[in-house]
């Protein structure tokens, strides 16, 4: 089957209209060093051949295991409403809201976004979202350093190691000074972030719940990263806000994290959703755009991109981020669902994913051998010791239908024996009763 | 258009104010009326260092944000906090109440390359054509 719908004719007419005699003519700027030699891909098969292939790779797939893997990305469970409504054409096909004239229900579902979010971290500005987590969480440390003049951030190893690599990654090129806190699948270790506490600290960045699941009181620390003039940020998982103290009750400066356990399927790894909301007094250094609400000259209730000196288009090299195009039709899944649940139902979910993870802990820590880290309270996702190695344990859990949970070993050092496991509302006890006896079986 | 006739003026359209070896610096009534409603500055540290010419601050009006011009070099010696709340000094009192910084001049002699009013008001003039 040929993709390209031009016949010789057409392609000869074309080629005349312009003045070239051949393909060759056409690509005649191109050096012939420049130009490739072979596009080295296969002849084309028919839309039925590919069909096939593909779906035979799909089967490959392992699609029905009971889902215990969280580290940062959680299996919950999305009401039929929140497809129906963001699957409406004018959501779907919408694209950049810059002329509000024709874009006041995109612009408004955006606004409900940011106060959303707003709500649930507890602080004043809220943008129409980014990428991921893992950028938000960049863009925050970035924000530290421009308000602050300073380059050293205290980093927490309990933040998810997915965005450590990102923060390290994406600064290779510029001077930023790291330290990391070693952390012990506990809560964050205060003394060893105090040490590090000087006038040249831009941010403490901590994660609660931390990769271990352990929740924490961060209000301590906020304050002494306060005393020296330095901002604190921290990372979160949404859903645990609808029972956890919130960033802006902590006194963070900026909350940042990843959205996708509201309302976005898992997706094979994305699209996903970075949130961020900071105090009023940042918003000229948060990236990203922010969704205003106005009056027009009517002085009906309107919607606008505000504040969009700080961006690209206008600023040009001195914009706050290249960050430019943002999640909307993701943010717009997380504004549907957290509005489906209410106030009320957000607090159920956090409370079932709770209350499901205490079952599990408490089930999983009668196999004999099996050691249930209990350091400190967690959310929904916790560590167990395994008398093996976990990786080999995740392997033969799959032939028993489960994916039981993230092998610690491949992010941490010396950790192989350990295992995260993550319950949400989706697992029953009797899946969790299941998962137990294989989990003995296999050890 | 006010064009005080006691300051010293730039092609960019800032103002300087110079007694002794001080200086106030900021835009004329034409730029802040060319801008329109100002939002935002953001102005230079206390203690840095401008050069005459060189970038120093912004501001950012609705749907713009322009770069402002050091008239003169030298240290910067505070800078007006009152914008931070209240842009709108900028288009309410372009000369007084809206100036944006001040800073002691490091060299006498690039007075030299600035406008008096005169030469200003024909430079806005020739503009207009």
């Amino acid at each position: 089957m040929s993709y390209t719908p031009h016949t010789q004719e057409d392609i000869k007419q074309m080629l005349s209209a312009i003045g070239a005699k051949s393909i060759d003519d056409l690509f005649q700027d191109i050096p012939a060093a420049l130009a490739p030699k072979s596009f080295n891909i296969p002849a084309p098969k028919s839309e039925f051949v590919v069909t096939q292939i593909l779906h035979k790779l799909s089967l490959k797939n392992a699609t029905n295991l009971v889902n215990f893997v969280g580290g940062g990305f959680y299996d919950h469970f999305i009401p039929a409403s929140v497809e129906a409504i963001v699957s409406r054409p004018e959501f779907y096909t919408a694209y950049t809201p810059y002329q509000p004239e024709c874009s006041q229900g995109w612009l408004q579902a955006i606004y409900e976004y940011q106060s959303i979010i707003c709500q649930l971290t507890a602080l004043d500005v809220s943008n129409a979202s980014l990428y991921d987590g893992g950028t938000a969480l960049f863009e925050a440390m970035m924000i530290a350093i421009r308000q602050t003049g300073r380059k050293k951030i205290i980093l927490d190893s309990g933040v998810n190691l997915i965005y450590r690599t990102m923060l390290y990654t994406y600064t290779k090129n510029l001077s930023v000074e790291f330290i990391e806190i070693p952390v012990a699948h506990g809560q964050s270790s205060r003394e060893e972030l105090v040490k590090y506490l000087d006038d040249k600290t831009a941010a403490v960045i901590l994660q609660n719940p931390n990769f271990f699941g352990a929740i924490d009181d961060h209000t301590d620390i906020v304050e002494k990263v306060h005393k020296f003039g330095a901002l604190a940020i921290a990372s979160v998982y949404p859903v645990s806000l609808g029972m956890l103290k919130s960033p802006g009750e902590m006194g963070f400066d900026i909350a940042t994290g990843e959205g996708q356990s509201l309302g976005i399927p898992l997706f094979f790894g994305g699209p996903y959703l970075g949130f961020m909301a900071v105090k009023s007094q940042l918003v000229r250094q948060m990236p990203g755009r922010i969704v205003g609400a106005t009056v027009d000259s009517d002085g009906k209730r309107g919607f606008v991109l505000t504040l969009q000196t700080r961006e690209q288009h206008i600023r040009r090299q001195k914009a706050t981020s290249n960050i430019c195009s943002n999640e909307a039709l993701c943010a717009l899944r997380a504004a549907v669902f957290v509005s489906l649940l209410g106030r009320e139902g957000l607090k159920e979910l956090a409370e079932h994913n709770y209350s499901k993870a205490e079952f599990a802990k408490e089930q999983l820590s009668r196999i004999s051998g099996v050691q249930v880290k209990r350091s400190s309270p967690t959310f929904n996702e916790f560590t167990v010791l395994l008398p093996k190695g976990a990786d080999e344990v995740v392997h033969r859990m799959i032939d028993k239908g489960f994916a039981c949970g993230f092998p610690l070993g491949r992010f941490y050092k010396g950790m192989d024996n350990y295992l995260l496991i993550a319950v949400t509302e989706k697992r029953t006890k009797e899946e969790i009763r299941r998962l137990v006896d294989s989990l003995e079986a296999v050890l | 258009m006010n064009i005080p006739k006691d300051l010293f003026y730039t092609k960019d359209h800032e103002w300087a104010r110079i007694d002794g070896d001080t200086a106030y610096i900021g835009i004329t009534d034409y730029a802040q009326h060319s801008l329109g409603d100002i939002t935002f500055v953001e102005l230079p540290k206390k203690s840095e260092e401008l050069k005459q010419s060189r970038y120093c601050a912004t501001v950012e009006s609705v749907k713009a944000a322009s770069e402002v011009y050091a008239p003169l070099s030298g240290k910067v010696l505070s800078n007006n906090e009152q914008l931070a709340a209240h842009p709108e000094l900028i288009n309410q009192s372009a000369y007084e109440k809206g100036y944006f910084f001040s800073m002691q001049i490091s060299n006498e002699a690039e007075k030299e390359k600035l406008m008096d009013a005169v030469s200003y008001e024909r430079y806005l003039e020739g503009l207009a054509k």
